[in-house]
C-alpha cells in the first residue's frame, strides 16, 4: 500500500439562523475545502441546525495559550470604570 | 515526581473539584490524557463498529418507514464516531493512529456489537436496549470534566433519543402483531438483555479504574449505579410490551426502591472482551476490508486536492 497521507482537519462554524453569529460546532477531516463543506453539511446539519456554514482549516487558527490567561485577561479585572454601574448618579434620575 | 509537578497536579485536582472544564491546551497529568485518549477512542470505535450489526438489516427493513429510520440512525452513528474521534484528536493522537489501533485489534470497542443480529426484531431490541443503555452512560458523560468530550456528548445525546424511540416502536409493532412476531420480539429480548446489562462494565469492586475516574470526574456514577438505573427504567417498558425479561431473579425490592436482579455471567463478558464473542472476528474483518479497500479513494482525493491547489498557485504566480 502507498504511504497514505491523512486528510487535513477543518473546523466547522454554523449560523443557526439569520441574524445570529456563526458558532463553532466541531471539526472533521477532508481532502479539500469543497469536500470539507460537503462533509460539514452531512455531519453537522442533518437536523436543520443551520442556514450557513464557515469552514476553516484548523492549522490557520491562532489560539491563545492557557498559561497566558493572566497576562492577557487579568488587566480587565480592575477596570471597573469601564462599566456603567461605576458612575454614581442620583436614583430619581430616569432613563439614563 | 518533582515539586513543580506535584504542585501542578494539586492545582489540576482543585480545578476539577471546583467543577471547571479541562480544555485540550490546559496542563493535565499524563494519565488523565492517556485515559481520555483510550476512553474516547474506544467510544468512537463503538459507534463505528456499531453500524455493522444494524447495517445488516437496512436492505431488509420491512417497510419504508422502518428503512428511513434505520438508515438515519446508522448515519447518526457514523457522525457520532466522527465527533468522538475529533474530541480524542484534540489530545494529540491522529485519526489514523486510532484506526490502526482498532484494525490491529489493540483497541477495544463495546462488546455488545460482537453479538449477531439474527432477525429484524434484533434491530428493535438494539434501539430500545443498547441505545437505552448507551444513553444512560452518555447523559452522565455530558458533565464529564474534559470539555471536548462533554460537548461531543451533548450533541450525541440530542440525537440518540430518536434511536431509542425508533427501536421501541419496532418492538411495539412486533409485540402487538401476530404470535410469530411477538415470539421474534421475545427472542430478541432474551438474547440482548444480558449483554445490554454487561455494557455498563464490570462490577464496581472489580473495576479498578472507577475510583480515579470518579475523582477526575470522567465518570460521575459507578458501573453498578448506572446498571441499576437502566434496569429500573427498562422493566416497566418491557411490561408495557407484554414481554418477559429473561431473569427469574428479577423482583421489585420495596425497601431498596429498586429492582433486584440475577447474577450476570461475567465469564461470558470477559470471553467477548478478549475477542471470543460470536462476531468479533467478523466485525474486525469488515472494518479492515472497508479501510483497506477505501485506501485508494482517500489517496486519490488527497492527490486531487494537491493537484488542484498547485494549479491555483501556478496561476497566481
Amino acid at each position: 500500500m502507498s504511504e497514505s497521507k491523512e486528510w487535513p482537519i477543518w473546523e466547522v462554524f454554523i449560523r443557526s439562523k439569520n441574524g445570529l453569529e456563526h458558532r463553532h460546532a466541531g471539526s472533521l477531516h477532508a481532502a479539500d475545502a469543497e469536500m470539507a463543506l460537503e462533509n460539514a453539511r452531512d455531519v453537522y446539519t442533518r437536523r436543520q441546525e443551520g442556514v450557513s456554514l464557515w469552514i476553516v482549516e484548523s492549522k490557520h487558527i491562532v489560539a491563545s495559550n492557557p498559561s497566558d490567561m493572566g497576562e492577557l485577561f487579568a488587566p480587565a479585572a480592575d477596570k471597573v470604570y469601564r462599566h456603567p454601574t461605576f458612575y454614581d448618579l442620583p436614583e430619581e434620575l430616569k432613563h439614563i | 515526581m518533582t515539586a513543580k509537578e506535584l504542585n501542578l497536579e494539586t492545582e489540576f485536582q482543585a480545578r476539577i473539584d471546583r467543577g471547571e472544564s479541562i480544555e485540550p491546551k490546559d496542563w493535565m497529568p499524563e494519565k488523565y490524557r492517556k485515559t481520555h485518549i483510550r476512553q474516547i477512542s474506544q467510544h468512537a470505535h463503538s459507534e463505528v463498529v456499531g453500524m455493522l450489526p444494524e447495517g445488516n438489516w437496512i436492505t431488509r427493513a420491512p417497510n419504508l418507514r422502518r428503512k428511513v429510520g434505520l438508515l438515519a440512525k446508522v448515519q447518526d452513528e457514523a457522525g457520532h464516531g466522527l465527533y468522538l474521534y475529533s474530541a480524542a484528536e484534540t489530545l494529540g493522537i491522529s485519526r489514523d493512529e486510532m484506526f490502526e489501533q482498532l484494525h490491529a485489534g489493540k483497541a477495544k470497542y463495546s462488546s455488545i456489537f460482537n453479538y449477531p443480529t439474527l432477525s429484524w426484531a434484533d434491530i428493535g431490541a438494539i434501539g430500545w436496549l443498547v441505545d437505552g443503555a448507551a444513553i444512560i452512560n452518555q447523559v452522565m458523560l455530558t458533565r464529564t470534566s474534559f470539555g471536548p468530550y462533554a460537548r461531543a456528548m451533548v450533541r450525541i445525546c440530542k440525537e440518540e433519543s430518536f434511536h431509542q424511540r425508533q427501536g421501541y416502536e419496532i418492538m411495539i409493532g412486533l409485540s402487538q402483531g401476530t404470535p410469530e412476531q411477538k415470539e421474534l420480539a421475545q427472542d430478541a429480548l432474551n438474547r440482548f438483555w444480558w449483554p445490554s446489562l454487561m455494557m455498563f462494565g464490570p462490577k464496581d469492586e472489580e473495576s479498578p479504574n472507577t475510583e480515579q475516574s470518579v475523582k477526575w470526574k470522567i465518570k460521575r456514577k459507578t458501573n453498578d449505579e448506572l446498571r441499576q438505573q437502566f434496569i429500573d427504567i427498562t422493566i416497566p417498558q418491557a411490561e408495557y410490551l407484554g414481554l418477559t425479561v429473561p431473569d427469574p431473579a428479577l423482583k421489585w425490592n420495596e425497601k431498596r426502591g429498586h429492582y433486584d436482579f440475577g447474577d450476570i455471567d461475567w465469564e461470558e463478558f470477559w470471553q467477548v472482551v478478549k475477542g471470543n464473542g460470536p462476531c468479533n472476528a467478523e466485525r474486525m474483518a469488515a472494518r479492515n476490508k472497508a479501510w483497506d479497500e477505501g485506501a485508494w479513494v482517500r489517496d486519490a482525493a488527497m492527490a486531487y486536492a494537491e493537484k488542484k491547489s498547485a494549479r491555483v498557485e501556478s496561476k497566481v504566480a
